[in-house]
């Protein structure tokens, strides 16, 4: 009997502590997550990076709320499955008052549910599908939307690139390199171009040759291909192998070094739209280049920048409400006007940033910021 | 319609046609010796990937690109596969030979999952995917309508050459000979004085070598490997030995090329069918002749 009365009095206690919130903690418990692992493995590299560098800067400036910031990092592999069961457990076992993270569409899309049921602010890094802010209220982003990417893609692609016919290939497990595509097509085709191909291809394939093979039998001027690099890079070799010239177009997936390695001569000349430039000369920009360069002995990514974006715009958030209380972080995020690396950052009515592109080019091996695209 | 068809698809169709042949050999050759599905084949294809990526970079420093070094890579790549394949066999598959078959389906499929994660645990390999790099340089040659590159020629030659040379084996040779004995009776075969083991390990090791260039293949043409690229090729190879009647040697082979060229055309009509047209073949093989093209009837279950 006794021992029943010690396991009740036990269960009533943990199930006391687990009301508590962060308030409780002696740190400010910030969740990030990012895919480590998988097949956008650098993205969650630079993310963490990013991530990190932010945290390190706020707590040597003396934390936020007088505490010291703590972050709980997670790897959600680039899996959706795995992105609710780690964005569950910061929320859940680690009392995370916010949560930075994630970058791909598919898996933000997975966590946001889990954020806006539990009242916890998160805040998108790279995830441009404009689905995921359409979770909630309390599900923002730090990065444009595809809506805005495909049509620069698209406006670029037709009037710089005087292109008149355009084919798409895109990943159809994929909601982001779908929703670039669709939008590049809407906006091609609205500006007088033809779409003279647009193919699906599955998640993980190797094997592009009889998609490009298909589409590459109506002789597109550009191929917009809004995949991730790894996937980028087999397709613009494999294109080349089947006799195309003309150039590749894509979106920020392409952003890794990785890209060059793999592609080599293959993607010279080829473009994609990107969240912000190395090159650009604001002191934000070049001081946070250096600042990161320092520390991680590489130059940062639009990754790192977007996630060292996110994880200030949260602090800046939280420092603003005064509190760590979910719904005050939220009234306060909504409130952000911030200059930060990307951009001058205010959302929207769909918790959007309002902001500006880049078109980089790859040119020996190397990306080159061409121009900006102002929204 | 003519896109579908077109002598470029049929190209490409028969360039993946040859990779999944030199796959589905390993698996028809260890079913006929062994009656064993082993599903860890896939993953000595990935293993003989990573091993031709390692030896490029250890060659390449003081050979150049080219047939020298591409000999020389094709040869690590087999002697990995099947080192691996033997090993397998020994540790995994031999303690349960005469115990029932399904513990050493089961046994394979932890093989597979052991190298899969294995590979990603490594800190040199790791589980982010890998460019593969231009072993040979490419040179482009123009039939009709279709554009065909060496590493098409390559692919197809190195098929070409490891399955005649097989069937040289099989058919012409005493070891061939022992082979095919076993495949029969092992206890006959034991009885006739044949070293029935060593011919398993040296079925392993022809297979899992085949598997190893096959590993090879794949990295030149789609240039980007990682621990888990043996599954679907593994799976789909597998599905072709079944077509062309697992057991049966030309099975196999008739049976990859099969599902290449359906592979490519069905993915060049829609591109959404062409991951699932592999398992359609499955089913209706099946429902209709689960003995395959050349296979003998069986009532093994798997």
């Amino acid at each position: 009997m006794k021992k029943s009365y010690l396991v009740a009095l036990a269960i009533v206690a943990g199930t006391a502590l687990s009301f508590m919130g962060c308030d409780k903690n002696k740190n400010v418990v910030v969740g990030g997550v990012a895919p480590l692992t998988g097949e956008a493995a650098t993205f969650g590299a630079s993310t963490k990076n990013g991530y990190d560098l932010a945290v390190a800067e706020w707590n040597a400036k003396g934390g936020v709320l007088g505490k010291q910031v703590q972050l709980v990092f997670a790897d959600d592999k680039g899996d959706p499955a795995e992105g609710a069961t780690v964005f569950t457990k910061l929320i859940e076992q680690d009392k995370a008052c916010a949560v930075l993270g994630t970058v791909m569409s598919k898996v933000s899309l997975a966590g946001a549910p889990i954020c806006q049921n539990a009242k916890i602010p998160m805040i998108a890094t790279a995830s441009t599908n404009p689905k995921v802010t359409g979770v909630g209220n309390y599900v923002f982003r730090a990065c444009f939307i595809d809506p805005f990417q495909g049509t620069v893609g698209a406006k670029f692609a037709f009037d710089d690139l005087k292109a008149k016919k355009a084919a798409c290939l895109f990943d159809v497990g994929n909601d982001y390199t779908k929703g670039l595509s669709e939008f590049f097509k809407a906006k091609f085709v609205a500006l007088g171009g033809e779409v003279v191909g647009f193919e699906g291809h599955a998640t993980g394939t190797s094997d592009f040759k009889a998609q490009l093979t298909k589409v590459l039998a109506s002789k597109p001027d550009v191929l917009y291909v809004s995949d991730y690099y790894a996937d980028v890079a087999i397709i613009a070799k494999q294109a080349r192998e089947l006799g195309f010239k003309g150039p590749l177009v894509g979106g920020d997936g392409w952003d890794s070094p990785k890209l060059t390695e793999i592609a080599g001569s293959a993607i010279e000349g080829c473009f994609f739209t990107n969240h912000y430039a190395k090159e650009d000369k604001s002191p934000i920009v070049q001081e946070f280049v250096k600042k990161y360069s320092e520390k991680y002995k590489a130059s940062p990514d639009a990754l790192a920048a977007l996630a060292y974006d996110a994880a200030n715009i949260m602090l800046d958030a939280i420092k603003r409400a005064g509190s760590t209380d979910g719904a005050a972080i939220q009234g306060a995020m909504a409130k952000t006007d911030l200059r930060v690396v990307t951009g001058q950052v205010k959302f929207d009515g769909e918790r959007n940033p309002v902001k500006s592109a880049v078109i980089i080019e790859i040119k020996g091996g190397q990306q080159v910021y061409k121009t900006t695209v102002a929204p | 319609m003519e896109s579908i068809f077109s002598p470029q698809q049929i190209v490409n169709g028969l360039q993946l046609g040859a990779i999944y042949a030199l796959i589905a050999l390993g698996y028809t050759m260890v079913y006929g010796i062994v009656r064993l599905i082993n599903f860890a084949h896939g993953d000595f294809f990935m293993v003989g990937a990573y091993a031709a990526f390692g030896s490029f970079f250890m060659f390449n420093v003081f050979l150049p690109r080219g047939n020298g070094l591409a000999f020389i890579v094709l040869i690590l790549a087999m002697a990995a596969g099947g080192a691996i394949a033997v090993l397998t066999d020994h540790f995994a598959y031999k303690p349960l030979r005469y115990k029932p078959k399904l513990s050493s389906l089961v046994t394979a499929i932890g093989v597979s999952m052991l190298l899969e994660y294995a590979f990603s645990a490594i800190p040199m390999i790791g589980p982010s995917p890998r460019g593969f790099p231009e072993i040979l340089p490419k040179k482009m040659y123009h039939f009709g309508s279709a554009e065909v590159s060496n590493y098409v020629i390559v692919d197809l030659a190195v098929a070409a050459v490891l399955m005649i040379g097989l069937t040289f084996l099989i058919q012409r040779t005493s070891l061939g000979k022992a082979m095919r004995a076993v495949s029969q009776d092992k206890d006959a075969a034991r009885l006739m004085g044949i070293n029935v083991d060593r011919i398993i390990s040296l079925t392993f090791l022809i297979g899992g070598a085949f598997a190893g260039a096959a590993g090879l293949l794949a990295g030149l043409t789609y240039p980007r490997i990682q621990p888990y690229m043996g599954i679907l090729p593994g799976l789909k190879a597998f599905i072709a030995a079944v077509l062309g009647g697992i057991g049966s040697i030309p099975g196999a082979v008739l049976g990859a090329f099969i599902m290449g060229i359906a592979e490519t055309c069905a993915t060049a009509y829609n591109s959404l069918l062409g991951e699932g047209i592999a398992f359609v073949i499955l089913i209706v093989v099946l429902l209709l002749r689960p003995s395959g093209i050349f296979g003998e009837k069986t009532a093994d279950k798997i």
